[in-house]
């Protein structure tokens, strides 16, 4: 019993040490980041949110920081000017699709709302990328899902109430989550 | 020290713009002093085509993207000159990148988040492969009918948005290999230091397969329009895949849906309810003629030769048609070595015009034994009546046989859709 076991432990030592071995770096080039290091332009939002920084805004609030920073390209409401439209439908009254294809851009297309969030946050405004505060990114989101009929002029958008936002085109697309590889069956035309 | 010197550079090279005497400044990486920056530009240096040569990138620009399209009128062989490689960015400005500031980091689900100097990415094993990019929006329904002479010949700004190139870079396996992939890894998300930070999500199995992190394209340094100093190249797959400018690759568990792939990137369809088909990565089998094309014209009867480009992301072409009846008779083409997987290939047919009307056309086959489709066949995949088809919505992954009418005075036609 004891022989099996120790054989055991050697075997499983053995083993820990060949994964390690695959494991190590080949050509030990490349800096290593901290976890700091990291935070500081790891800014990318996923679906689930797990990265969206503390912060809050309302739709009151975004209609200033809009009119100031956005207006100018996406018209005063979001109708679209210079850049595109980013609403469709009106307060209490969603887009509820389908959608044409000239429609993509607004912000009730989107199935996730942490992609307006994301991409305001990183790329807007387009004169000056990464400028809004994190509360003002929240206020612009809120206000554009206002405007689109998402959610209601005082709701207080933050890091756990954007994830409650329910998006109208939540189901629009097909597949539901995307997979590779796609539908053999199915030409790469399709 | 580097940065010192090139903080430095910077500012003669400001102060030398600012002073009215901007020839030549953008050589200063090449460590020139500002005084030889200062001269009239030496055209040797980097050459230039005969002045003779007049055909350039077709352009079109607004608020929020600049497009360059590839004179495929004028293509010859496989490779796209770096120069004359199509560009489609979703911004109005390009990021000016100094490489000794530049970084590539690996993080997210990985046991070893690194960072990489390009000095480091040049110190690894390196492959040299020759791909085709293509723009998902390349041969759009929208581009058929366009008269802006800024964009071009027909061929150029409604196929122009394919470009092929020899890429030399490391294999974004082997980063990922160095920074350890932890269980549960499945996709990635990439972004570039473009002002619209774009982003775009792949499945781990395909970069674990043949994507590249490329420094050089056609044996020179990777140019800024192509995303000095480093890119994304993501054989077969739909351009936005192959992120320029990169600096940010984070290994997730779940694809990242980021805006560009949301909004730009997905079709309403009728057959599927109006609901969007996204995700589609690959670009399915396409072939054009380039000479003669849309725009060009015969000056008589005789003896042409018909040539074109085909491509697939299913790998090597294995057959192009080509009709000169407007696809009632078909003839097997010619396909000019090299012949490679997910790389443009040159395909010629002898033909002999007899001065009557003509519609010629062409088909690939790729390896997979998928063939290109007609436009009709096209919209009946998407559920697209006839009668819909010159309104349709869908600008993107648009594959159809382009025909072009060869009219009796030796003018040729876009015949689309007509």
């Amino acid at each position: 019993m004891r022989c099996s076991l120790n054989l055991l432990v050697s075997v499983m030592i053995l083993a820990a040490a060949v994964a390690g071995l695959a494991q190590s770096r080949t050509y030990n080039l490349g800096t290593p980041l901290s976890q700091e290091e990291i935070r500081a332009f790891d800014f990318m939002v996923g679906p689930e949110g797990k990265e969206l920084p503390p912060g809050r805004g309302t739709a009151k609030e975004g209609a200033e920081i809009f009119a100031k920073r956005c207006a100018v390209c996406h018209g005063r409401n979001g109708e679209g000017g210079a850049a595109q439209r980013l609403v469709l439908g009106s307060p209490g009254n969603p887009h509820l699709g389908p959608f044409k294809d000239t429609e993509k851009s607004a912000t009730s297309y989107y199935p996730y709302p942490t992609i307006a969030w994301d991409y305001i946050n990183r790329a807007m405004p387009a004169n000056k990328p990464g400028s809004l505060t994190h509360d003002e990114v929240y206020a612009v989101v809120a206000f554009l899902f206002y405007r689109n009929g998402i959610i209601q002029e005082n709701d207080v958008l933050d890091d756990k109430s954007l994830l409650k936002v329910e998006m109208p085109n939540r189901n629009g697309f097909v597949p539901a989550v995307p997979v590779w590889p796609p539908n053999p069956k199915k030409p790469s035309w399709y | 020290m580097d940065s010192n010197r090139s903080g430095r550079r910077r500012f003669l090279k400001q102060a030398a713009a600012l002073a009215g005497v901007a020839a030549g400044a953008e050589r200063s990486a090449s460590g020139q002093s500002a005084q030889s920056e200062a001269q009239p530009k030496d055209v040797h240096i980097h050459g230039e085509p005969s002045r003779f040569v007049s055909a350039g990138r077709g352009v079109k620009t607004r608020i929020d993207h600049m497009t360059y399209y590839t004179p495929l009128q004028d293509s010859a062989g496989i490779i796209t000159p770096a120069a004359l490689h199509f560009m489609q960015t979703h911004s109005s400005r390009l990021p000016d990148i100094d490489p000794q500031q530049h970084r590539l980091t690996i993080h997210g689900m990985v046991d070893r988040p690194l960072s990489f100097t390009l000095e480091e990415l040049k110190r690894l094993p390196s492959v040299s492969r020759i791909y085709f990019l293509e723009c998902h929006g390349n041969g759009s329904s929208l581009l058929h009918g366009t008269d802006d002479p800024k964009m071009g010949l027909p061929v150029q700004y409604i196929h122009g948005m394919t470009s092929c190139s020899e890429w030399t870079g490391v294999l974004l396996s082997v980063l990922l290999k160095e920074a350890g992939l932890q269980k549960g890894a499945s996709w990635l998300v990439s972004e570039g230091a473009d002002d619209g930070k774009f982003s775009h999500t792949l499945p781990l199995a395909k970069a674990m397969d043949d994507v590249m992190v490329a420094y050089a394209q056609n044996g020179e340094p990777v140019r800024p329009e192509q995303g000095y100093p480093l890119r994304l190249v993501v054989p077969g797959w739909e351009g936005p895949s192959s992120v320029k400018w990169l600096r940010h690759i984070k290994v997730v568990d779940q694809p990242y849906m980021t805006w560009n792939e949301s909004m730009n990137h997905s079709i309403p369809r009728h057959d599927l309810d109006g609901k969007s088909r996204w995700y589609h990565f690959e670009m399915a089998p396409k072939s054009v003629i380039t000479r003669p094309s849309g725009g060009l014209k015969l000056p008589g009867r005789g003896f042409y030769e018909i040539t074109g480009l085909a491509w697939s992301s299913g790998g090597a072409v294995s057959k192009v048609d080509v009709s000169t009846d407007g696809g009632r008779s078909w003839k097997e083409a010619k396909l000019q070595t090299p012949v490679l997987p997910k790389a443009h290939t040159r395909f010629t047919l002898d033909w002999t015009w007899d001065g009557e009307e003509a519609v010629l056309q062409s088909r690939c086959t790729d390896e997979r034994g998928e063939v290109q489709p007609s436009l009709a066949e096209l919209n009946r995949n998407w559920g697209i009546t006839d009668t819909d088809q010159q309104k349709t919505s869908r600008a993107i992954h648009i594959n159809a046989i382009q025909p072009w009418r060869v009219a009796r005075d030796g003018s040729v036609h876009d015949a689309m859709f007509s």
